[in-house]
């Protein structure tokens, strides 16, 4: 049993070894001077090869780590929580939120990049508020259920706005702009954009680091929970919240990035299993690589960049159907 | 009887009255008793008597509309929820789980209101999950995914769990409901011996052979009537049971142990 842990453990512990390892990498990947790895003396001597390390490469690196953890994240919390494997972080709500926030802000209020990052945020949490305040007055079935259904009613809405919205704008500025945001990408990335999102992402991150095996706990029918001596309402609630905030900020900056946050809890669960105290932190670490591998392709596999939330969806199905099939890959003792 | 010597009430109920709408009659109607710590209490009653609901009243998940609960001298209201983990336990019924947890990572979720905030279980908790394990009868089921066990064994599973949580007062709610004959006999092994370490138990349970097997005391419901507290020789008669399920029914002793047959 603890061997098993220790073996985990290991696990968690190689996985960050690859994640850095990755990263340092990447900061060398890209197609200047030439398409590949930049040789690191070059550094030293070319100033724009430093600069663009430095200031668009590296915020952009962040982010998509930041993102994918956050994602990776977020789903293995929602899942547990909901006591549903389908879920994903946005579902509340908050992606069609973030969807409407942009599209509104390109369409109505004039495109600027920060305008349209708040309005995305602003929207997202509106989206969560709204679910939220929905279930607490639907008259049918459990709690979770309840959130559920009025997420997926506040969705629709949402995305019929976004719809409405992609008719009324002009579709030569407008339109191709919209499209581009919803399929998500972080080439946008600048060091402002990041720091202005940091804080909520790294609060969110720690707290459901924080609470990595009372997750489990709070998994449980409400009851149940309760008997354990947990407060299953509060604790939830205050755990969803941590989930979504970093979420909605980081979708304000990077677009769409669908399926991260569905698919990366199920492959840490099977290389982890269950337990969230393994599985939580597993998902942040594989979610941060799948990312920055996706996002690394988005930006140096071709000479155009290629979006993000396009990369994270077809990979993404490749590897789940690839692990989903075979029977056993696990860290066990 | 296990205990001969009076001992403090472990839990009372005083006129404890409980509905889930105020526009509908009561489900709990002025339920009074004192449970004497080590003993067993079993909730007898019909379908929709308010069995469970009484078990949920005594847990502190539902509060009453009148009426007092106490534990230990002290309101329920007024214990911390950590601290009410570590003087109860339930064993639900059942359980829905989705996702396939080991058994023994199971168990382990009985050791949190034993845990400080955000710690997670550590060598000592895991030693008392196994051996949990162990007195539910599922030693070798420790590695085991939970979604491969059958309704019995995961309801021994709540079982362990409850006891991994190593509480003064545990609440089972039909705990014999999915067992067979052996496992039946193996789980009232358990209650005799929780008994013994002075645990104090209270069940409800639809089975009056084991109740009369295990049980010190029964708490009698009926639908619209205040319930009726005694030991369970006075308490089960033929008399109260054929009242209260409008069946005749007739208590029998056979090789010395009393047996409830019906017609």
């Amino acid at each position: 049993m603890l061997a098993r842990n220790t073996r985990r453990t290991q696990g968690l512990m190689a996985l960050g070894g690859a994640l850095a390892l990755v990263f340092a990498l990447s900061l060398l990947l890209g197609r200047y001077p030439a398409p590949g790895l930049i040789d690191p003396a070059q550094l030293a001597q070319d100033d724009l090869a430093w600069r663009l390390v430095f200031n668009l490469r590296l915020p952009r690196m962040i982010s998509a780590v930041l993102l994918g953890m956050t994602l990776g994240a977020a789903g293995m919390v929602f899942q547990l929580l909901f006591g549903n494997p389908l879920v994903e972080p946005g579902f509340l709500g908050v992606s069609q939120g973030a969807a409407f926030g942009a599209a509104f802000a390109i369409v109505l209020l004039g495109n600027a990049a920060a305008l349209i990052q708040s309005s995305a945020v602003l929207a997202a949490l509106a989206g969560l508020g709204l679910s939220y305040a929905l279930a607490r007055r639907l008259r049918f079935g459990g709690w979770t259920l309840r959130l559920v259904l009025s997420g997926i009613a506040v969705s629709a809405l949402f995305s019929a706005g976004v719809g409405l919205l992609k008719y009324l704008a002009d579709p030569l500025t407008q339109l191709p702009e919209i499209t581009f945001w919803l399929l998500g990408g972080l080439a946008s990335i600048t060091w402002d954009k990041l720091l202005s999102v940091l804080p909520a992402a790294l609060i969110g991150l720690v707290v459901m680091a924080l609470f990595r095996w009372r997750l489990n706990l709070l998994a449980l029918n409400e009851q149940t929970a309760f008997s354990l001596g947990a407060s299953p309402s509060r604790e939830r609630l205050m755990l969803i919240v941590a989930a979504v905030l970093p979420t909605a900020v980081l979708i304000s900056i990077s677009g769409m990035v669908g399926w991260v946050g569905l698919i990366v809890p199920h492959i840490a669960r099977r290389l982890f299993q269950t337990d969230a105290r393994y599985s939580l932190p597993g998902a942040m670490l594989l979610g941060g690589l799948f990312t920055l591998l996706c996002d690394n392709m988005a930006r140096a596999l071709l000479a155009g960049e290629i979006p993000l939330g396009i990369l994270t969806a077809l990979l993404g199905a490749l590897i789940f159907l690839a692990l989903m099939t075979r029977p056993q890959t696990r860290f066990k003792s | 009887m296990s205990t001969n010597t009076p001992s403090a009430a472990l839990l009372q109920f005083e006129a404890v009255s409980f509905g889930y709408r105020r526009a509908l009659a009561p489900v709990v109607r002025a339920a009074t008793f004192a449970l004497q710590s080590g003993r067993i209490l079993a909730v007898v009653g019909p379908n929709g008597a308010g069995k469970s609901t009484l078990l949920a009243l005594a847990l502190g998940w539902l509060s009453p509309w009148a009426g007092r609960i106490i534990l230990a001298g002290r309101p329920l209201t007024a214990f911390s929820r950590a601290e009410r983990g570590r003087w109860l336990a339930l064993m639900p019924q059942s359980e829905h789980i989705p996702f396939d947890y080991r058994a023994v990572e199971y168990v382990l979720m009985g050791r949190a209101p034993h845990l400080p905030p955000l710690a997670a279980p550590g060598a000592a908790d895991y030693e008392a999950a196994l051996r949990a394990l162990e007195q539910a009868g599922l030693a070798d089921f420790a590695d085991r995914p939970v979604t491969e066990m059958s309704g019995g064994e995961r309801q021994l599973l709540l079982m362990a769990r409850a006891l991994a949580q190593s509480p003064r007062l545990l609440l089972l709610d039909e705990p014999t409901a999915h067992l067979d004959l052996r496992n039946k006999m193996r789980l009232i092994q358990t209650m005799r011996q929780l008994r013994a370490q002075g645990v104090t138990l209270m069940m409800t349970n639809h089975e009056p052979d084991v109740v009369l097997a295990v049980a010190d005391d029964v708490l009698l419901m009926e639908a619209g009537q205040p319930p009726v507290f005694g030991p369970v020789d006075t308490v089960l008669t033929e008399t109260a049971l054929s009242r209260v399920y409008h069946l005749p029914v007739r208590v029998v002793e056979v090789e010395g142990r009393r047996r409830v047959l019906w017609t």
